[in-house]
């Protein structure tokens, strides 16, 4: 067999792989963001708190409605998705004038009274919920043993992540809100009901935290702090990517999956830090990030 | 500061609690400030958090008027040694408290260890893990109430090896508690002429075990060590699952967990682990008469082992300050807690025991085997007993632990 840097090849393919797919959450959550910040100018730290209640709503359709994985997969995110409409009315609405600190600030006294309410409510330890038949079981690639699952969520999370691109950048609906970042003024002279185009984004951006919240529920532990273990990884690579940039945040995504991955060979201990060691260097190179604009 | 604000009230509810309980308290008398030290906002909320609070009100309620008074304190240590030492201070320092209960993580619970010594009052820990307390760290002022690493390494380890699984890969929790867990396993496998492939050591809070797992899995081991706790281990279960490590065969051995662990797995994933614990609700009449009691104060939580232990040593202490005079139990906590070393121990959660010169309570431990959802007949219904480790055996010798109170 052979050795790559004294680790054997199959086991090195492998974690490439499982990279590959923590990757996929990292790109999918760090969408959202890109999206919420590129056109909102919001700095969402609330991310993470409802990327936890997609998981949570999935959780109570099945045990209080018996409303199963796949109805899930889309009822969770709309539902999330108007909280995140009512959220932007009532709060964030108010401080697109004010500067980029005051929405960061209040996302995230949102995030801590969520998760609160949650933690008040459904405790520290968790909520199970399995795989659904249709995708359990798992592949033997010869070199390990694929999960069928978390083939799917890679699947779910290309897509996922290509359509919001293509709605974006090559849509009618994505040229008006390119415009409407670069002048709202003159978009809402043009008869574009701007207020009401931003509102509904963060809401399209909160379901994306949701649909991740979806597919993560039958592997990660369904707990109120799911989300803000992982939104502080997501953020760094947010700025890795560069903020607002969609496609360097999907890409720097998967990327840092990988090294990570890596990371959890060689040296299992900074598994946790590696990104922020990354993030730092990045910002010292490229203070706007890999694929940002200066 | 928030943290005053929640102990008062907590005190107030407290006090008016014990007022409730029909015993009038006698305003004359000296006041024993109790607190409840421990993870209130998060991983570990479940197995101590309010629940060690209800149930040390309980201990409170069921010895209540023995000429003294009693308050009880609250506060959040966030899993971090530098908060946690900080409240034990202010608590005796500005609040006259005398007992720090509960306080899980190793990490928090040695850092108290040391200022409560060093203040002289009265250290009842229950839900840290770490076999130091009664090792070399141990003290005069500390009793160590329900588990330690030891233990659950004799337990589940050690039936581990007996039934076959001689090699072993750890998945380990990277800080003081997965350190001694790993540790304390280790020298039982390798007692059994086992022997330990590898190992990997994870940060806190880790959400991925998948790779660990495959580096695992690719090691051969028979056995898979878990010496984590709480989401950690939860996480890892649910991932092996996923993987199809138990399907072929891998057994994985979760040293510590908990019922409500097992509560927030689903017993679709939990069936078939084995793990220890020293309390069981549903272990005995007394056991199902105390969980009978507490539950209603539970806000849908059942109580752990953990939780059993805070009411169990509350009282045990409580006892031995009626006895010796609550005047002298407050002014010298080395003096309460030889007491409660001279006492015999008995209450619902662990029957009858005692507690060690070095601090070790020591009490049976139980070997359980997760039931699978058609076995289970109603809700919290989780555990079948395996086997039962007698107190004198189940914990390290007091000889063993290098504690400096018993050198001889």
């Amino acid at each position: 067999m052979d050795d790559i840097f004294g680790i054997p090849a199959p086991l090195l393919f492998g974690q490439l792989l499982l990279g590959l797919i923590n990757g996929a959450f990292y790109a999918m959550l760090s969408l959202g963001l890109a999206v919420i910040f590129g056109l909102l100018n919001i700095v969402n730290m609330a991310h993470g708190a409802q990327f936890m209640m997609g998981a949570f709503a999935a959780w109570m359709l099945l045990a209080w409605g018996g409303i199963g994985y796949w109805w899930a997969l889309i009822l969770a995110p709309i539902i999330v998705g108007i909280t995140g409409v009512i959220m932007e009315k009532l709060f964030i609405s108010k401080l697109y004038k004010l500067d980029h600190l005051y929405g960061l600030l209040l996302t995230f006294g949102l995030a801590l009274i969520i998760e609160g309410v949650f933690r008040n409510e459904f405790g520290s330890s968790g909520l199970p919920y399995r795989i659904p038949p249709e995708l359990s079981g798992a592949w033997d690639l010869g070199f390990m043993f694929m999960p069928v699952y978390r083939g799917w969520v890679v699947i779910a999370a290309l897509i996922l992540c290509l359509a919001t691109w293509l709605m974006i950048e090559k849509t009618r609906l994505g040229a008006y809100l390119r415009a409407a970042t670069e002048n709202a003024a003159l978009v809402q002279a043009f008869g574009v009901n701007v207020p009401r185009m931003i509102t509904l984004t963060y809401g399209f951006g909160v379901a994306l935290a949701a649909v991740g919240g979806v597919l993560a529920a039958p592997i990660y532990s369904v707990n109120p702090q799911m989300g803000s273990n992982l939104i502080i990884v997501v953020f760094a690579v947010v700025v890795i990517g560069g903020m607002g940039s969609i496609l360097g945040s999907v890409l720097t995504g998967f990327a840092l999956g990988i090294v990570e991955g890596l990371t959890k060979v060689f040296w299992p201990e900074a598994s946790a830090t590696v990104i922020f060691v990354i993030m730092a260097i990045v910002l010292l190179a490229r203070p706007a990030g890999l694929f940002g604009r200066a | 500061m928030p943290l005053d604000r929640r102990s008062l009230i907590a005190g107030t509810t407290a006090a008016a609690l014990a007022g409730l309980s029909g015993r009038p308290a006698r305003a004359q008398g000296v006041t024993l400030k109790i607190g409840v030290l421990n993870d209130q906002s998060g991983v570990y909320r479940d197995i101590s958090g309010p629940t060690s609070v209800a149930c040390v009100r309980q201990a409170v309620q069921d010895l209540g008027g023995k000429g003294f008074n009693v308050e009880i304190l609250t506060a959040d240590h966030q899993n971090k040694p530098d908060v946690g030492s900080n409240i034990a201070r202010q608590w005796i320092d500005r609040d006259g408290v005398d007992v720090i209960v509960d306080v899980p993580n190793s990490a928090v619970a040695l850092a108290v260890n040391g200022v409560v010594r060093e203040k002289n009052k009265v250290y009842l820990n229950s839900t840290a893990a770490t076999a130091d307390l009664t090792g070399p760290q141990c003290s005069p002022n500390t009793v160590h109430w329900t588990y330690d690493t030891w233990m659950l390494a004799k337990s589940t380890g050690g039936a581990m090896v007996k039934a076959g699984g001689d090699t072993w890969f750890f998945i380990t929790a990277d800080y003081a508690f997965g350190h001694a867990l790993e540790r304390d396993t280790t020298a039982f496998i390798k007692a059994q002429n086992g022997r330990v492939l590898g190992a990997v050591r994870h940060p806190l809070g880790t959400t991925d075990f998948s790779s660990f797992l495959v580096q695992a899995q690719s090691s051969r081991a028979k056995v898979i060590g878990l010496a984590n706790a709480g989401t950690d281990t939860v996480n890892a279960v649910k991932q092996a699952a996923e993987f199809g490590l138990t399907r072929r065969g891998t057994k994985i051995a979760v040293l510590l967990m908990f019922i409500n662990d097992v509560h927030g797995l689903g017993l679709q994933a939990a069936q078939g682990l084995v793990c220890t614990e020293t309390f069981y609700w549903d272990l005995n009449d007394r056991t199902r008469a105390f969980t009978t009691k507490v539950k209603p104060h539970l806000a849908g939580n059942m109580p752990a082992m953990s939780h059993a232990g805070c009411y169990a040593a509350v009282l045990h202490y409580l006892k031995a300050a009626a006895d010796m005079g609550a005047d002298k139990a407050k002014a010298n906590g080395a003096e309460a807690v030889a007491r409660m070393k001279a006492m015999p121990t008995d209450d619902d959660c662990f029957g009858r025991g005692s507690i060690r010169a070095d601090g070790r309570k020591i009490h049976p431990s139980y070997l359980f085997e997760v039931k699978s959802p058609e076995e289970s007949k109603a809700p919290w219904d989780y555990y079948k007993l395996l086997q039962t480790t007698p107190a004198e055996e189940a914990f390290r010798p007091v000889a063993d632990g290098a504690c400096p109170l018993v050198r001889s």
